[in-house]
């Protein structure tokens, strides 16, 4: 489909879904180590709210809300926060990703391992957002089909 | 869940399925593999496994949704065969 037109409609619809998808997405992260859901869900769900704009508005309009150059960092934070928390265990003297021996003071055993797993859903939410991200910005490079 | 609901998914699922398979249009294509992967949500969800019809809906019918319709964009619109 080779003829492009610029649609007030499907813009304006997306740029009302996105930040409720977005909000939604932070919730199943939040939400993961309890319910349904996790980091793997909500980082998709936030990766669907940007490629939603990015769909709709094409590169200029999208590149306000995420930029591309974003993605590369976006994804190793993500591994870094799940290796780091992983590592701290083990230098508290646990093992690896042992999510009990973390040390924040003040907890019992219980709610470091609930606090770990939520640390843990973050890490894993931002990478598969920005991987997802990234895949859909490598195949339109070059190209702008809004 | 009542059952004469998940027949009508059932028989929904194959229709789009089979849609999906032989139309020449691979846009139409496309859509029909959404709607196939939001009934098969669905049914996961009837079935009890929450997380895995959760999973089945955002990758499914969201995410590939898009990639495929790129792909499309990139490709001829119509099948040669």
């Amino acid at each position: 489909m080779k003829e492009q037109f610029q649609s007030p409609i499907v813009l304006l619809g997306s740029r009302l879904l996105s930040p409720y998808i977005m909000l939604f997405g932070w919730y199943v992260i939040i939400h993961g180590h309890y319910s349904p859901g996790g980091g793997f869900q909500g980082g998709a769900l936030l990766a669907a709210s940007v490629l939603l704009i990015r769909v709709a508005g094409g590169t200029r309009l999208s590149s306000l809300q995420l930029r591309e150059v974003i993605n590369t960092p976006m994804a190793t934070l993500g591994v870094a926060i799940y290796f780091l928390t992983g590592v701290v265990a083990v230098l508290a003297g646990g093992f690896f990703l042992d999510y009990g021996q973390l040390p924040i003071p003040g907890l019992e055993a219980a709610w470091l391992r609930y606090y770990g797993i939520l640390i843990i859903e973050v890490g894993i939410g931002l990478t598969v957002m920005a991987i997802l991200i990234m895949i859909y910005d490598n195949m339109v490079k070059g190209e702008d089909h809004a | 869940m009542f059952w004469e609901l998940e027949l009508v998914i059932y028989i929904f699922l194959l229709i789009s399925a089979i849609v999906a398979l032989e139309v020449d249009d691979l846009l139409v294509a496309v859509v029909m593999m959404t709607i196939f992967s939001f009934l098969m949500a669905l049914l996961f969800v009837a079935m009890g496994a929450i997380d895995v019809g959760f999973t089945e809906a955002v990758i499914g019918a969201g995410v590939t949704g898009i990639l495929f319709v790129v792909v499309v964009y990139q490709t001829s619109r119509k099948t040669n065969d």
